[in-house]
């Protein structure tokens, strides 16, 4: 065990690079996945057949094809077509598109659960589209998006360990180097569980921290205590269902 | 009043046609109103009524027809014998001049009571935001509300909710008002609160308004003309003492005879 404490100590200097790595393809990923996800999400609520078309089959093919797949393929075949990108941007790339998919299902789901007469009431007030959806309809939606939302992103998370495969240097890959270390397969990837999980920990925290914020603007919940903050649980009784993983990918309308 | 043509009638629909599906509610509907006149619009559910305010309102898109605002083409118009739809940008100019209070409020939850009524004046009509909150004010002082200016919305009373969403329609300065049923979402007690406010605005106001109600003494105290509706077509249109005391016509005698008892 001490030679496995030792193992952990010696690389200790080189989590924090491989922890860096992970946050950057996550949060990366995370916020071209939300761009993507607004994106798509009103692309398929539009009239015109022209831009809900393609934005569906978009949405299909991102979550129809498997992410390690998709990840290969913009790092390996990509290239053969002249566009060749670091592996960060690789990762980021691939699970943003990927999540982006999932996320802009959440979006468009979100958007339609706030109440037609909002849409009337900022029609008769004579604003624009894009005025409408920034001022009135999205501060709304965006309360009620953000518990699935805080599904993908530990999703995300996980999901980014496969960025080993295409040689970054992540925290997966220093769990793998501190086996080799150590030759302590029950040791190592217990350590590498252990510190994905209190990432996921700190990303549900800070998500259920925007969701009071958006729910408190809506009149809704009041400021929480310090104990509530770290419960992973939202303390706000939430006027959607209970959120599942299957209804954040897509069953909910 | 501004108005582009002067003389022209404050609301004018020409042969207008709405369907929903195969449902045919309003079938070649011709009639207008003139500017700073009160319309009371009754007829049983599902006779057109609130249709009208919407299809006024741009939520709903005509089948068919003209409706013309001061004279000028709203939402649709005839480029020679072909009729299109009027582009957005154009429909937002005439659109100023109407505003509609709902049945249900809709207020906006996120904001607070003076953001409601600001942000259209201050983001669609560009005032300035002093003179926005100076305006705000004066109008939630004549809705009877000054103390709740900084409340969420969620903490007022459907009553309350109500008067604040008149003073967001009036805000922005209407030549035209819509009201939909405005008092049918309210408990009895506090329907007199909200009616009184509407009855101030009529005497201190010159705004065209058209109004869908249930509450045929006020109908009676504050129109200028009743048009009682029935499957899309106007049967009746009279002044409301005769309307209300000597109608002409068996299906507005039986309607009056169940809404009144």
């Amino acid at each position: 065990m001490s030679a496995d404490i030792q193992s952990l100590i010696n690389r200790l200097p080189s989590l924090g690079d491989a922890v860096l790595v992970t946050l950057q393809l996550t949060l990366g990923g995370a916020v071209l996945a939300m761009i993507v996800a607004l994106v798509l999400g009103f692309g398929s609520r539009t009239q015109s057949l022209w831009v809900r078309g393609p934005s569906r089959v978009i949405v299909e093919f991102f979550r129809g094809t498997s992410l390690v797949v998709q990840l290969f393929w913009v790092f390996y075949v990509l290239p053969v077509f002249g566009f060749k990108m670091e592996a960060l941007a690789v990762g980021i790339v691939a699970l943003g598109l990927n999540y982006g998919a999932y996320g802009s299902e959440v979006v468009r789901g979100s958007i339609a659960s706030v109440p037609r007469g909002q849409w009337e009431a900022s029609i008769a007030l004579n604003m624009s589209w894009f005025h409408r959806v920034r001022r009135v309809i999205f501060p709304q939606a965006w309360a009620l998006m953000i518990p699935m939302l805080t599904n993908l992103l530990i999703q995300l998370l996980k999901g980014s360990a496969l960025a080993y495969y295409i040689t970054l240097h992540d925290l997966n890959f220093w769990t793998v180097q501190l086996r080799r270390a150590n030759s302590d397969t029950i040791f190592s990837y217990t350590v590498g569980l252990l510190v994905y999980f209190v990432i996921a920990y700190l990303l549900t925290w800070g998500m259920n921290w925007l969701e009071e914020r958006a729910k408190r603007r809506l009149g809704r919940g009041t400021r929480p205590t310090l104990a509530e903050m770290f419960r992973t649980k939202p303390m706000v009784t939430s006027e959607l269902p209970a959120t599942t993983p299957s209804t954040a990918k897509g069953g909910l309308v | 009043m501004t108005t582009s043509t002067g003389t022209a009638p404050a609301i004018e629909f020409r042969d207008v046609v709405k369907r929903f599906g195969d449902n045919v509610v309003l079938d070649g509907l011709n009639f207008s109103v003139p500017q700073g006149q009160r319309i009371t619009l009754i007829g049983p559910s599902g006779s057109g009524k609130t249709t009208i305010l919407r299809l006024l309102m741009t939520l709903e898109e005509l089948s068919g027809g003209l409706i013309l605002i001061d004279g000028d083409p709203y939402t649709h118009e005839y480029k020679g014998d072909k009729w299109v739809a009027v582009p957005e940008k154009r429909r937002r100019v005439v659109r100023k001049r109407v505003g509609m209070v709902f049945q249900q409020f809709n207020l906006f939850p996120n904001m607070s009571v003076l953001e409601n009524i600001i942000e259209s004046p201050v983001h669609v009509l560009g005032k300035a935001k002093d003179e926005a909150i100076a305006d705000a004010e004066r109008l939630l002082d004549k809705v009877g509300m000054p103390e709740k200016r900084d409340f969420q919305t969620n903490q007022l009373s459907g009553g309350q909710q109500q008067r604040v969403a008149i003073a967001r329609a009036l805000a922005m300065d209407p030549e035209i008002l819509l009201l939909d049923e405005v008092t049918s979402a309210l408990d009895p007690e506090i329907v007199a609160d909200v009616l009184d406010v509407l009855r101030e605005i009529a005497d201190t106001t010159d705004i065209t308004m058209l109004l869908v109600t249930h509450e045929m003494q006020f109908a009676r105290e504050v129109s200028d003309r009743v048009l009682m509706f029935d499957k899309g077509q106007i049967v009746e249109e009279a002044d409301p003492e005769t309307m209300f005391t000597n109608p002409r016509h068996d299906r507005t005698k039986a309607f009056l005879k169940a809404v009144l008892g």
